[in-house]
C-alpha cells in the first residue's frame, strides 16, 4: 500500500494505481475526457491535469502511476488555470451546434465546460471541418465535434477485438476513421456511443428522437439473451426510445451488445394489439370476451392429454408459473414444455444446468474448452470477458469446431464426439491439460445437448470432472450455455416433460395434440395439421401466424417480471411502457382465462402470484429422486454448431428494421478479416 | 497540410520484389518474435521505393498481411508520416520546405513557382506528368534557406528564377546539380568566414 496526500488528506492506495485513482478515493474530483477505467490509458485529452509537489509542471494524473509521498493538489489556482487552458484548446475546434447535438444534456465536454471552462473563446480564425464518416448502419458520425480523446479506438481494439478503428493524419487535422470507412464487424460496436464524452458518434437509430430529460427512465434487464444484461430503458409516452447499459461488474461490466440496444424499434412494429379469433379460416379481430370463449369452449371439449402447453424464448418466470399452475389446476394436463428442441437435462440439481463457472469466474480461467458453442453470437457479453480473460493472461482457448472469429485466437480440435470420449477415456492431450489447469471451465452450448449422444457426453464428462475435482465448492469447470433468457428460468420451475424426455415434442411432432397454447413460443419446429393453436404473445410472428386465436400479450419493458440468467441469477425487469391496444400482460391472460374456464381465478392479484412464485423456488430444492439418468450409449457422430442467425433471433429483433439492417450490412461484408 | 487523400486509380495487386522481400524479413529480424509490427515503417518505405515513390492500397494490404496487423494500422501509419506519398508522384518530386526560417526568406514564392510552372495543385502531376510538388515540414536544413528537395538531393539557397531554371533543366531530362545556388559549400558563412579563421579544418 502506498501512502499518498490529496489536498491535505491523507489516502492509502494500492500499488498500480493512477494518480487520477488516488484523488478520487480522497474525494477529488478530475475531469476527464480519454481516461476509462475500462479501457487502456491513453493521456491526450490533458484535462485531468492535477499539481504535484515538486513538478514544476502540472501532471496528467490518469497517466501517472501512484508513488510513496506523493503530495497532490487538485484544488490550486493553478490547476484551475490550466483547466482553463485546456478547456480552451479543446473547444477551439468544437463547433457550437449544442442545440442540434444528440449528445446534449448528457455530453461530458457540455457538463464540463460548464465546471471548468471560461465563458468565452479567443479562437477568431476558422474551425475546422471534417467530413462525416460512415461507421455502418447504428452509428452516427458528426466527426467535426470529435475532441481526438481515442475511447472508441481502444474499445473497438481492446474489448470488442475488432481492431478496424483507426486516427489517420495528425495534428489538427487527425481524423477517427474505419479502414476505408466500412462498418464495424462487431456486435458491441453501439458501445463506442456511450463511450464517445461528446456528440461525436451518436446513435443512428435514435438520431433527433428526443432529449434526455424528456424521457423516463426504467431499470430494468434484457431478454435478448441468456446472459440478463443489466439496462436502462428510456421511454417517451408509451415508445421505448432507447435501451442503455447500466453498470453491473458481474454481468455485463458497462458494455451491451448491439441486439440489446437496438432491437427495441421491434417493440412497436408487428404488435398485435387486439385479440383475433379464426373464422371462416381468417383471423378476425374481436373482443377478449369473443377469444376467451372460442378458447374455453374448445378446451372444455377436448381431453385434457391432448392438450399441450409450450413456453416461449422471452417469456418471464411469472408468466411460466401461470401457465403451469394454469395446466395443473385449471386444465388438469401435464403438457408443459419450455424446450423447442430435444435437449437433454439433467434436473438433478441446478448446477447441471447452468454456467457455474459464473460469468464474472471467467476471468480466473486458466483453460476455457468450448464444445458446440459459438459464444460470439450466443452470448456477446460473455464472450467479450473470454477475450479479457485472453488479453490478460494468454489462456489457452480450445473449440472442438471451427466457428469463425470469436475475436480471440483458439485451438480448434477435431468435432467429432470421439474427442470428448477420448478425453474422458484420458486418452486425449485435452485430458492432461484439463487435469493441470487449476480454474478450467468446459463451456457446452446448447447444440451438444442436442446430439443423441448428449446423456453419454453430458453424464460421463460430468463424472470425469468429479473424479479429477473440477467440481467442487470452489470452482465448478461445468457450463451450459443456455441461449434464451427464459430457459433457466423455466428448467428452475420444472417446466419440462417428466424425467426431462421429449414425450411432448414427440407427440407434437406426430400431430397428437388436439389443442396447443403458445406462450409466445415462436421457434416450434412441426408440421400443423388439425391442431386448434392459442397464440399469447406480443408479436405477429411465426407463431401467430398458425393461430386459430391470438391473445396479445406484452413484453420485457411492458410488464414486471422475472428472468434467471444463464449463471442462475434472478432478476426483476421493470415495467418501463405499457402493452399496446387491447394487449394485456401475459399473467393477466392467464389468469382471466382461467376464471372463464372454470369460474376461479387463479390469483387474486400479481403479489400472490409472485408470493407463490418464490415460495416454489424456495421448496422446490431438486431431489434425486425426481430424475432418472436414462441409459445411454455412445455414439460416434460430428458436433455441428448451430450457427444462428444473430440478428433476428427473436421475435423483437425480427421485428426490428435496425437489426434487419444490421444483417443486410453483414450479410455483404466479406466473411473472414483477410479478404478485400 | 490537410489528411492524405488516397489515390482514387489503384493498382489490383502489389508484391515485394524479390530483393524487396529479402530486405523486409531481414528488417523483421532486427525485432524480437512477436514484435514484427514495429518494421511497419520500414517495409512501407520498401514499398513506396519499389512503386515508384508511392504507397498504394494494396500495398498497405500486402503489409498488413506480411506483419500480421490490423490494415488499420498500417493506414494509421501511412497517413501519419508526410514522407509516404499515397498518390502517384512524378519522377521529379519536389519537396518544398515552408517551416518558419524557410517561410522567413521567402519559400512562399518558391511554392509560387511551383504552382505556375509544375501544378497548381500540390500532389498534382504536371501535364508532362514527369514532377509534381509538395509543401513539407523543416527539412533540417534551415541555415541555407529557403530550400527544397528533388527526390533525394537538397537544393539550396534558392530563389524563384533559380527554381524556375531547375524546373527547365528538369523538363529536358537533366539532372541539376544538388546543393547551394549560391556558392556556398554546404553551411558555411554567406561571405568572408569570421570565426575560426585560424582553423585549417574548421
Amino acid at each position: 500500500m502506498l501512502k499518498l496526500k490529496v489536498n491535505d488528506i491523507d489516502v492509502e492506495v494500492e500499488e498500480g494505481t493512477t494518480v487520477l485513482q488516488a484523488c478520487e478515493q480522497a474525494g477529488a474530483e478530475i475531469p476527464r475526457f480519454c481516461y476509462h477505467e475500462k479501457l487502456s490509458i491513453a493521456g491526450n485529452c490533458r484535462m485531468c491535469l492535477v499539481e504535484m509537489e515538486k513538478s514544476p509542471k502540472p501532471i496528467a494524473s490518469c497517466a501517472m502511476p501512484a508513488a510513496e509521498g506523493m503530495v497532490l493538489k487538485t484544488n490550486t489556482e493553478k490547476v484551475k488555470k490550466a483547466r482553463k487552458g485546456v478547456m480552451e484548446f479543446l473547444l477551439a475546434n468544437h463547433p457550437l451546434d449544442c442545440p442540434v447535438c444528440d449528445q446534449g444534456g448528457e455530453c461530458d465536454l457540455q457538463d464540463q465546460s460548464m465546471y471548468y471552462g471560461i465563458d468565452k473563446s479567443r479562437f477568431k480564425e476558422n474551425k475546422r471541418y471534417v467530413p462525416e464518416k460512415y461507421m455502418g448502419p447504428l452509428i452516427k458520425t458528426q466527426m467535426t465535434r470529435c475532441i481526438h480523446c481515442t475511447r472508441c479506438i481502444r474499445f473497438a481494439t481492446e474489448v470488442a477485438g475488432v481492431p478496424e478503428l483507426g486516427a489517420i493524419g495528425r495534428g489538427e487535422n487527425m481524423q477517427i476513421t474505419t479502414y476505408l470507412e466500412k462498418a464495424m464487424e462487431s456486435e458491441l460496436s453501439a458501445n463506442v456511443i456511450d463511450l464517445c464524452p461528446v456528440g461525436a458518434l451518436t446513435s443512428k437509430p435514435y438520431v433527433f428522437e428526443a432529449r434526455p430529460w424528456e424521457l423516463k427512465k426504467t431499470e430494468t434487464i434484457d431478454v435478448m439473451d441468456a446472459v440478463g444484461s443489466n439496462i436502462r430503458v428510456d421511454t417517451y409516452g408509451w415508445e421505448v426510445k432507447r435501451v442503455l447499459p447500466r453498470i453491473n461488474e458481474e454481468i455485463n461490466e458497462e458494455w451491451i451488445s448491439d441486439k440489446t440496444r437496438y432491437a427495441c424499434d421491434g417493440l412497436k412494429n408487428q404488435r398485435l394489439d387486439t385479440p383475433y379469433v379464426k373464422i371462416n379460416n381468417k383471423l378476425k379481430p374481436s373482443s377478449w370476451d369473443e377469444a376467451f370463449k372460442a378458447v374455453s369452449e374448445r378446451i372444455a371439449k377436448t381431453k385434457s392429454e391432448k392438450i399441450a402447453g409450450f413456453i416461449g424464448d422471452m417469456t418471464n418466470m411469472e408468466t411460466t408459473y401461470a401457465a403451469k399452475d394454469f395446466f395443473e389446476k385449471t386444465i388438469k394436463s401435464e403438457n408443459l414444455e419450455s424446450r423447442y428442441e430435444k435437449l437433454y437435462i439433467n434436473t438433478n440439481v441446478r448446477s447441471n444446468y447452468l454456467f457455474n463457472s459464473s460469468i464474472e469466474g471467467i476471468e480466473k480461467s486458466d483453460l476455457i474448452i468450448l464444445i458446440g458453442t459459438n459464444p460470439r453470437y450466443e452470448a456477446t457479453i460473455l464472450n467479450s470477458r473470454i477475450r479479457k480473460n485472453y488479453l490478460k493472461n494468454k489462456t489457452e482457448i480450445i473449440s472442438l469446431s471451427d466457428v469463425g472469429d470469436l475475436t480471440y485466437p483458439y485451438q480448434v480440435m477435431s468435432n467429432n464426439t470421439d474427442t470428448i470420449k477420448d478425453i474422458i477415456d484420458n486418452k486425449h492431450e485435452i485430458s492432461e491439460k484439463i487435469k493441470k489447469s487449476k480454474y478450467p471451465s468446459i463451456i457446452f452450448g446448447q447444440s451438444v445437448l442436442k446430439l443423441k449422444s448428449a446423456p453419454y457426453i453430458f453424464e460421463e464428462f460430468k463424472n470425469y470432472l468429479l473424479e479429477n475435482n473440477k467440481i467442487s465448492d470452489d470452482w465448478n469447470a461445468l457450463n451450459i450455455l443456455s441461449k434464451n433468457s427464459s430457459t433457466v428460468g423455466s428448467y428452475d420451475l420444472n417446466v419440462l416433460s417428466k424425467n426431462s424426455s421429449y414425450e411432448i415434442l414427440d407427440k407434437l411432432e406426430n400431430n397428437n395434440f388436439e389443442i396447443l397454447i403458445l406462450f409466445g413460443q415462436d421457434n416450434l419446429n412441426f408440421q400443423k395439421k388439425n391442431e386448434f393453436i392459442i397464440y399469447i404473445g406480443s408479436h405477429g410472428d411465426k407463431g401467430a401466424s398458425i393461430a386459430d386465436v391470438i391473445l396479445p400479450g406484452a413484453t420485457y419493458t411492458e410488464q414486471d417480471g422475472y428472468f434467471t440468467n444463464l449463471e442462475g441469477k434472478l432478476q426483476k425487469a421493470y415495467k418501463a411502457s405499457y402493452p399496446p391496444g387491447e394487449a394485456k400482460e401475459d399473467w393477466q391472460i392467464i389468469n382471466e382465462l382461467s376464471s372463464f374456464i372454470k369460474r376461479k381465478n387463479l390469483y387474486k392479484d400479481k403479489n400472490q402470484l409472485i408470493d407463490s412464485l418464490i415460495n416454489y423456488l424456495n421448496l422446490n430444492n431438486k431431489n434425486e429422486a425426481d430424475f432418472e439418468v436414462p441409459e445411454y450409449n455412445f455414439k460416434s457422430e460430428k458436433i455441428i454448431t448451430e450457427e444462428i442467425d444473430y440478428y433476428h433471433s427473436n421475435v423483437i429483433a425480427r421485428a426490428s428494421k435496425t437489426m434487419s439492417e444490421c444483417k443486410n450490412i453483414r450479410m455483404s461484408l466479406p466473411k473472414t478479416g483477410t479478404d478485400s | 497540410m490537410a489528411v492524405k487523400k488516397i489515390s482514387k486509380v489503384q493498382p489490383e495487386k502489389f508484391e515485394f520484389n524479390k530483393k524487396n522481400k529479402e530486405t523486409a524479413d531481414s528488417i523483421i529480424k532486427n525485432y524480437p518474435s512477436g514484435k514484427q509490427q514495429s518494421a511497419v515503417m520500414a517495409l512501407l518505405y520498401l514499398a513506396q521505393k519499389q512503386n515508384d515513390n508511392w504507397i498504394p492500397l494494396s500495398a498497405m494490404k500486402y503489409i498488413a498481411k506480411y506483419l500480421d496487423m490490423p490494415y488499420i494500422k498500417v493506414y494509421e501509419v501511412a497517413t501519419f508520416y508526410s514522407m509516404y506519398n499515397l498518390t502517384p508522384v512524378g519522377k521529379y518530386f519536389f519537396q518544398v520546405c515552408t517551416t518558419t526560417p524557410c517561410m522567413l526568406r521567402g519559400a512562399y514564392n518558391l511554392v509560387d513557382v511551383c504552382k505556375r510552372k509544375i501544378s497548381e495543385e500540390e500532389n498534382r502531376l504536371s501535364e508532362d506528368g514527369k514532377t509534381s510538388w509538395l509543401e513539407v515540414e523543416c527539412l533540417g536544413a534551415c541555415v541555407n534557406a529557403p530550400m527544397l528537395q528533388l527526390n533525394e538531393d537538397y537544393y539550396e539557397d534558392l530563389d524563384p528564377t533559380k527554381l524556375e531554371q531547375i524546373i527547365d533543366k528538369i523538363g529536358n531530362d537533366e539532372v541539376p546539380q544538388p546543393g547551394s545556388y549560391r556558392g556556398r559549400l554546404s553551411s558555411e558563412p554567406e561571405n568572408t568566414r569570421k570565426t575560426l579563421i585560424g582553423n585549417k579544418n574548421a
